[in-house]
């Protein structure tokens, strides 16, 4: 498997990604000025504050000549995984259904908590059975998902009982497309595949990514 | 609006021997231009003229030292090649005019010090302080101070790792907001900000210039140049951390691919501090042309472009052959980068707007010249600060005291604020705030050595004794870094201190400093670098001193640092000294409404030996739990390591001692709590086992017990209810 983690300007954790891509296969970084992805298998879109974020997360970035090659990509059904402000970019180009609103508490949270694996039969997490609980952290100001007639299977990962820090619908932490080739999530499972850091659970989503047959 | 010139050097600060000092360097009168960049250059947070000559007196070398003070930021080297480059440095008064710039500037101009060596930031840490929260004004301070150093470190992709924050009266009217930044770099790779080179190019980077943060100098806009329009700039600067952010990385590749001659950041007075410094470190001169800087309003007076203070710029010089390729490397970030001037023989300023000379000035003139003042220090004969108010009733028993500490804000749980910070971005974070005593970072991806990082300072202290409380910051900081099992390489401080031209400032300023050098001599530990800021004052009188210490270290096992935490059942405690616990200037004696004078005289070569001990044992991993005890005291300590680890333990202190207030609540350097298998506790040099990990209480035999559920609540409810109950 060959990721491609993209590297908007104002992205944070792309560096993140990329090394926690690497624990499980090859990774390079794509320039957001860049349409090619270089033959790619799988694009990370990481989290941070892309272009500034001044606007709305996301809504520059989703005009950026990268996004055109992952509509691209994602529209072939090749993988597309979003996290933090990658899940509110992949709303913004409309890969993704529902939107990303403020928290809240209308504060920025960085914290540990736990999601459940709703769905397992996704390419981001067949390393994971229904019920798995993950400890991952989530770190954002406007991560309180909204996503009127989701279907149920479209939920990937919802935030523990008492442990949705967003006010998030229905505790949703992670959907994905109809299609199954999309997800988003607010939590970061790129800061949990060290034991040293934390947590290793956000591994099993690379290593899912890993399993899909390129 | 036309004063008469002999006046606008007194509004700007200068006194009437400074201006005619000015005039004899220069030969003639200086034109605005010149006397506003002056102003700058000899003003106190440029040329250290009140506390430069006591700066002197501070141990500056050591054996891991790179970078001393004098360049943007300290480095000492850490091994395996690497370097670490670390500041601290105060944005108070901007943040108590506007808290949220303020506090985000603080940030981003910290962290420009640290790349300007040449290093990635990897790190920052805050110290903050506040009037108490029941004021409306300081809980508004606090709040927007914490989004500001999110909002700039969040969007930038540093994590904010750790830092302090503490509530008094005399911070009411003059908040501080401290900022620490801490950086990697391979060692090959730092640079200098000395210019070199003659004929090489001084190139801008970053953000347009504007008018903001032009300050004091607006008095000379509306006197000398008579601009029509006399509306009052704001003069805090506006922080856009996205643009720093690809400055950052445009930085870094401009350096890795060796591109540079030098950098400098643009901080306090602009262009004319950043070049005159640049110049007068590589012994040149420089040729500033200030129509070519990019404006973000068209008007501005070369005046103003030379000293605004817009955010988000540096100066590099750069060979001529270079130019070309540095611009490419710019163009990609898409960071703005403008030819602006030249390095030259002349050892003088010399600014143009587009051909015609506008200023002319010697760089020693402004750099080295300003008149440096002896302090009057002297000893006040009565008490300098009212006694805090009495919060705790007499004759509170030992339970109440000990929920009332963990429900003091200076003691409960910050975590309000640093959940509010992005602590783990860059994935190097191993010990994240709460979790343990000091913020414990990697130093490569996956793996290998690591550094421990702290911030500390205790203001009440400070006042009470201005000697021995400065030492014992530095020894609280070691202390937090030995908790992780990391030695101190060096250190940095802000010393935050009222008005230095007031006998009992100096006096406390001049203590501090005393102890401060005490303290490093100690321990061994070179000041690296660090800031200075006077004149905090409110209306009723100065802070409380307040010297705030960050220090750096290394350790060579991350996954063997203990965490505050009580991990396990059966796990024996024990307090390891030596440790002198007393009433004065403790957090209980606040509550109780006294401000002791003195406090006990501290053995710092005993502390040092203790550190070194205690840090033996740490490396070892045989430990579960290191909590060095501060502020609330033992009991307060003990209650930490149970609400984080979410188990009680028991503790036998003896008859006598189960009772006494301050052996339960007494503070004062050298005491820590540790934990661990029994086997292991008890091997430690100078542990005095008490007790063990269990149970779902704390428990002082004969004087207190109380559940851990109990004490987290009053821990990590008390900052939420002060806010709750404001709202």
């Amino acid at each position: 498997m060959r990721f491609g983690v993209v590297r908007f300007p104002g992205s944070c954790d792309e560096v993140d990604a990329l090394f926690a891509c690497r624990r499980f296969g090859e990774a390079e970084l794509l320039w957001h000025k860049d349409r090619d992805l270089r033959g790619v298998d799988a694009v990370v879109i990481p989290g941070g504050f892309s272009y500034g974020d001044y606007l709305r997360c996301g809504a520059i970035a989703r005009f950026s000549p990268v996004m055109e090659a992952v509509t691209e990509l994602a529209g072939d059904g090749g993988p597309v995984l979003g996290i933090c402000n990658g899940f509110q970019v992949l709303c913004e180009a409309g890969l993704l259904p529902g939107a990303l609103l403020p928290n809240v508490s209308l504060r920025f949270v960085c914290r540990q908590v736990e999601v459940v694996v709703e769905n397992p039969d996704t390419p981001f997490t067949r390393a994971c059975a229904r019920g798995d609980r993950l400890s991952v952290p989530v770190k954002h100001t406007t991560g309180r998902y909204h996503g009127p007639g989701l279907a149920a299977e479209q939920v990937v990962l919802r935030y523990a009982p008492g442990h949705n820090p967003n006010g998030s619908q229905d505790d949703i932490a992670g959907v994905r497309n109809p299609a199954g080739n999309v997800m988003g999530l607010m939590p970061h499972p790129e800061h949990a595949v060290d034991p040293l850091t934390g947590s290793v659970d956000g591994g099993r989503l690379f290593e899912s990514l890993a399993m899909v047959p390129v | 609006m036309s004063a008469p010139a002999a006046a606008a050097h007194r509004e700007l600060g200068l006194t009437d021997t400074e201006y005619d000092g000015i005039r004899e360097r220069l030969g003639r009168e200086p034109n605005a231009l010149e006397l506003a960049v002056f102003s700058l250059m000899w003003s106190e947070h440029c040329a250290y003229k009140h506390s430069k000559k006591l700066l002197r007196e501070l141990p500056t070398d050591g054996p891991h030292l790179l970078m001393g003070p004098g360049e943007n930021a300290g480095v000492v080297d850490v091994g395996d090649g690497l370097a670490v480059a670390f500041k601290v440095e105060s944005h108070n008064h901007p943040s108590a005019v506007e808290p949220f710039q303020g506090a985000a500037t603080g940030v981003g101009g910290i962290l420009r010090d640290v790349f300007a060596v040449g290093a990635r930031p990897i790190a920052v840490l805050d110290s903050l302080r506040f009037g108490e929260l029941e004021s409306p004004r300081s809980r508004f301070l606090f709040d927007w101070a914490v989004k500001g150093i999110g909002h700039y470190g969040n969007s930038i992709g540093v994590p904010t790792v750790g830092g302090e924050v503490m509530f008094e009266a005399p911070y009411e009217r003059n908040c501080l907001v401290n900022a620490m930044c801490v950086g990697i770099a391979p060692r090959e790779r730092l640079i200098r900000s000395a210019a070199a080179g003659l004929g090489n190019l001084v190139v801008l980077l970053g953000a347009r210039t504007g008018r903001d943060g032009i300050g004091g100098a607006s008095v000379l806009a509306s006197a000398e140049l008579s601009a029509g329009d006399a509306s009052k700039r704001p003069s805090v600067q506006i922080g856009d951390p996205f643009e720093e952010s690809k400055l950052v990385e445009c930085c870094l590749e401009l350096l890795e691919r060796d591109m540079l001659a030098s950098l400098q950041d643009l901080g306090a007075a602009g262009l004319s501090s950043s070049s005159s410094e640049m110049a007068s470190k590589g012994d040149v001169g420089i040729d500033l042309d200030v129509s070519r800087v990019p404006l973000r309003e068209a008007d501005m007076e070369p005046f103003e472009i030379m000293i605004s203070e817009s955010q988000e710029r540096m100066l590099c010089v750069v060979e001529p052959e270079r130019l070309d390729p540095v611009l490419d490397v710019c163009e990609r970030w898409d960071v703005r980068a403008t030819p602006i001037g030249a390095v030259t023989d002349t050892r003088r300023l010399r600014v143009f707007d587009g051909d015609e000379p506008v200023g002319d000035m010697p760089v020693e003139a402004l750099v080295d010249d300003c008149p440096l003042y002896d302090l009057q220090p002297e000893r006040p004969r009565r008490p300098i600060y009212p006694d805090p108010p009495r919060r705790l009733a007499e004759g509170a028993g030992a339970a109440e005291t000990l929920l009332a500490l963990l429900s003091s804000p200076n003691v409960a749980s910050k975590r309000f604020a640093f959940e509010q910070y992005d602590s783990i971005v860059g994935s190097r974070t191993v010990r994240r705030p709460q979790v343990a005593d000091a913020a414990v970072l990697l130093l490569e991806h996956g793996g290998g050595g690591a550094i421990a990082v702290s911030i500390d300072g205790n203001g009440r202290r400070v006042a009470c004794d201005p000697y021995t409380g400065a030492a014992e910051a530095v020894l609280e900081c070691a202390r937090n870094l030995t908790c992780v099992g990391a030695e101190p390489l060096g250190l940095t401080n802000c010393l935050n201190f009222g008005n230095p031209e007031k006998p009992h400032v100096a006096w406390q300023l001049t203590r501090a400093v005393a102890g401060l050098r005490d303290a490093c001599l100690a321990l061994g530990v070179p000041v690296v670098g660090g800031n200075v800021s006077l004149y905090n004052e409110g209306v009723e009188g100065a802070i409380y001193p307040t010297p705030i210490v960050g220090m750096v270290g290394r350790l060579p096992d991350p996954g063997a640092a203990p965490s505050i935490a009580f991990a396990e059942e059966g796990h024996a405690i024990a307090l390891v000294g030596p440790f002198a616990p007393s009433l004065e200037g403790s957090e209980l004696e606040k509550l109780r409404g006294r401000l002791a004078d003195s406090l006990p005289e501290v053995d710092l070569a005993a502390q040092a030996a203790a550190l070194a001990r205690l840090r033996e044992a740490v490396r070892s991993g045989a430990l579960a739990t290191a909590h060095d005890v501060s502020e609330g005291g033992m009991a307060c300590a003990l209650a930490e390591c149970c609400v984080a680890g979410g188990l009680g333990a028991r503790i036998e202190l003896g008859r006598a001692s189960a009772a006494d207030a301050e052996r339960l609540f007494g503070e004062g350097p050298g005491g820590v709590v540790i934990a661990g298998p029994p086997e292991a506790v008890e091997q430690v040099a100078g542990a005095r086992v008490i007790g063990a990990v269990g149970g779902a209480a704390l428990e002082l035999a004969g004087a207190l017990s109380v559940p851990v559920a109990e004490l987290r609540d009053a821990y990590e409810g008390a900052i939420p209810a002060a806010f709750a109950a404001g709202a």
